[in-house]
């Protein structure tokens, strides 16, 4: 993985070093709240409902075990001895003193980690394919890019006061893991017809209460040009973006309203000229960086048998296993989502667990994903069982990946000054109700996504069941979403008709699912079973 | 009209009042111009060799247009003073000057200490702005 050099490490202590001093002249009167918040945004601290929250980058979600141990002794050492993996591969601190976070971001500096940019209207850390360098179906590993325009992104002078909030995304397989098009960039990395690599990139994607499927405005921007690129995709929308109204604000209303056709024809003015103006790192830089994420040491002739008598095992390898590119090897994803837990809650000692299995069994590496779980990309199989074992001990071998026990929810009402409802009681009974009714595995993969506000950081819009909570005369209300899919046949889901209270959300979720065993042809998933039978079926079964 | 607080220039200007885009445009013959955040700077580039001073107005810090303009005029080769306006904070000198400010009139004065910590604070600086520094790339690769 990459690792700093001095200039790297002199970039993020000189951070440390600015915002300790914005701290100390907040505190002594010097900065009033009003300017302050949008530099300690900046820095990751929110204020929320009952204290700070600091959010911790992970670019591209990928952490060392070293990492992995200090993002566990912060959550022991500033906050209650837990810490909450996000929907876009970081970790958040629900109580933090303001005096201390400068001494937090002290200690993350001490293992080349920051907070940088992980809020505020800027250029947010860049996300990836939670399976780059490891999943046999990808053209090149994405993360050298993501690398690149994660150090063009830090700082960048021009683009701190955008008009809001920019997320970036880069993948380079067939199959989208990322939730690229829900991006405000995303970049898919490409090879064309003459066998280069490059990257095609979709604008103007987004969730929010407006949410939108990026188009698409170039089909393959060169590698020697792809900051010079996207530099023109954000001069353009810093220029031109609404400031006007903040739920207006992103770049997706940009492109809606220009229309994708004359926002490419402005970024492609912007970007003749910017190529005149020699902004774009060298190919070597690239080369360097890239020489960071070659494979590791893999054995050669490691076994590919397993042994799966034991059925717990078993099922564990069949859910939360996938497809490694080298013989031998597989992934391993540790569910953060135990029955009745927190979605993407772990404690200091659960991450001690995952920091020495990263080093031990998967080349020191492992990956937060934006689905709020952990993998480990490179597991040899002879180490499979053992290493399963001891997730069992540290209650992490929860067999559910991409089932509807697989929740994504956002912290809601519990945590979240943004928030309408509470997200988190309704992930924890939904599960316990599938988990209950023992219907999980017959589902197979369902995708189900709860927001406790219409912002939809919990991507209910994706959610091939979707919840949003919502204020409804001072209570809680949970409208239901069916058919949304955040992969490569990207589609937002459609609202099925009145909301429900708590319990109600719940009986109609199963009930959802009662029309899809129904109904389901040979081989369809929930999504393809919606997608053929459409919404008045379910309509029918939910309200009838 | 705040007084400039922050030059890097050699003398300041005297160019006059700053005229607003629209009185510019409509034949003026003004040597100093204000540009409002909704306004175009591209509109100057015809008339770049007859400007000595523009002045581009930040009414709130949390508005970052002016950056986009600054570079903008950089970028057409402007060498005139670009004087920053308005809500001018501490915090955002630096980044101010990396898109080509070289004068700073903040609505309220700044502690001149922190205002030095702030032009100083970055040694190095990862994107190629067009400010004649070195990124940190190109240190990288010599």
């Amino acid at each position: 993985m990459y690792r700093y050099d001095n200039y790297d490490q002199q970039m993020v202590d000189t951070r440390v070093a600015e915002f300790r001093d914005q701290t100390a002249r907040r505190l002594a009167g010097k900065l009033t709240e009003d300017q302050f918040k949008p530099l300690r945004l900046q820095n990751g601290l929110y204020l929320q409902l009952h204290a700070y929250m600091l959010r911790v980058a992970v670019p591209y979600g990928t952490l060392s075990g070293a990492q992995m141990h200090v993002l566990a002794d912060i959550a022991d050492k500033y906050d209650r001895g837990y810490g909450h993996f996000t929907t876009r591969q970081n970790i958040q601190y629900n109580w933090i003193k303001l005096e201390e976070s400068p001494d937090i971001l002290a200690d993350l500096a001490a293992v080349e980690m920051h907070a940088i940019q992980t809020s505020g209207n800027c250029i947010r850390n860049i996300s990836s394919d939670q399976y780059a360098g490891a999943a046999a179906d990808e053209i090149v590993d994405p993360r050298p890019y993501a690398e690149l325009l994660r150090q063009w992104s830090s700082f960048h002078p021009e683009f701190l006061t955008l008009p809001r909030k920019f997320k970036i995304a880069v993948i380079a397989s067939e199959t989208d893991r990322a939730a690229m098009k829900l991006h405000d960039i995303g970049l898919r990395m490409v090879r064309n017809d003459a066998g280069e690599i490059g990257a095609a990139f979709y604008v103007g994607g987004g969730m929010g209460r407006t949410p939108m499927i990026a188009p698409c405005i170039r089909e393959f921007v060169p590698l020697d040009q792809l900051i010079t690129y996207a530099e023109a995709c954000l001069r353009v929308y810093n220029r031109y973006g609404r400031r006007d109204n903040k739920y207006k604000a992103r770049i997706k209303i940009l492109v809606h309203e220009l229309g994708a056709a004359e926002y490419t024809a402005q970024v492609e003015a912007e970007f003749a000229h910017l190529l005149t103006q020699g902004i774009e790192p060298p190919l070597a830089e690239l080369a360097r960086i890239s020489a960071f994420f070659s494979d590791p040491a893999f054995e050669a002739g490691a076994s590919d048998t397993l042994d799966l008598s034991d059925p717990a095992f078993a099922l564990w390898v069949e859910r939360n296993t996938h497809a490694h590119k080298q013989p031998g090897y597989v992934i391993a994803n540790i569910s953060l989502k135990p029955v009745g837990g927190i979605p993407g809650d772990a404690s200091a000692a659960q991450m001690h667990v995952m920091a020495d299995l990263t080093t031990r069994l998967s080349f020191d590496e492992c990956r937060v994903t934006h689905a709020q779980n952990i993998v480990l990309p490179h597991v040899r199989k002879a180490d499979l069982y053992g290493l399963w074992q001891e997730l069992v001990a540290a209650d992490l071998a929860s067999p559910n990946l991409d089932t509807i026990e697989d929740i994504i929810a956002c912290p809601g009402l519990d945590y979240c000054s943004l928030a309408n409802a509470r997200s988190i009681p309704v992930a924890q009974k939904i599960s316990e109700r599938f988990a209950g009714n023992g219907k999980t595995a017959e589902l197979g993969e369902l995708k189900l996504k709860i927001s406790g506000c219409i912002n939809a950081c919990g991507h209910h819009h994706a959610g091939h069941i979707g919840i949003l909570g919502v204020d409804k005369k001072g209570t809680e209300n949970y409208q239901l979403l069916l058919g949304g899919c955040e992969g490569d046949d990207t589609s937002i889901g459609k609202i099925t008709g009145p909301g429900f209270d708590e319990d109600g959300i719940v009986d109609a979720v199963e009930k959802a699912t009662n029309v899809y065993l129904a109904e389901r042809a040979e081989g369809e998933r929930f999504l393809d079973t919606y997608r053929r039978v459409g919404m008045e079926k379910f309509k029918e079964a939910i309200y009838g | 009209m705040a007084e400039v607080q922050f030059s890097f220039r050699d003398g300041a200007s005297n160019a006059g009042p700053a005229v607003s885009l629209a009185d510019f445009t409509a034949a003026s013959n003004a040597a100093a111009v204000r540009i409002e955040p909704g306004e175009d700077a591209r509109t100057l580039l015809p008339n770049l060799a007859n400007i000595a001073l523009v002045e581009v107005n930040f009414p709130s810090h949390m508005d970052g247009r002016g950056y986009s303009a600054a570079r903008v005029l950089r970028e057409a080769g402007y060498t005139g003073e670009l004087r920053a306006v308005g809500d001018v904070i501490v915090d955002y000198l630096g980044h101010m000057r990396r898109c080509g400010f070289d004068a700073f009139a903040p609505n309220v004065p700044l502690d001149t200490a922190d205002a030095e910590a702030a032009f100083g604070r970055w040694a190095d600086v990862y994107q190629a702005t067009g400010d004649g520094r070195a990124p940190i790339w190109a240190k990288r690769h010599g």
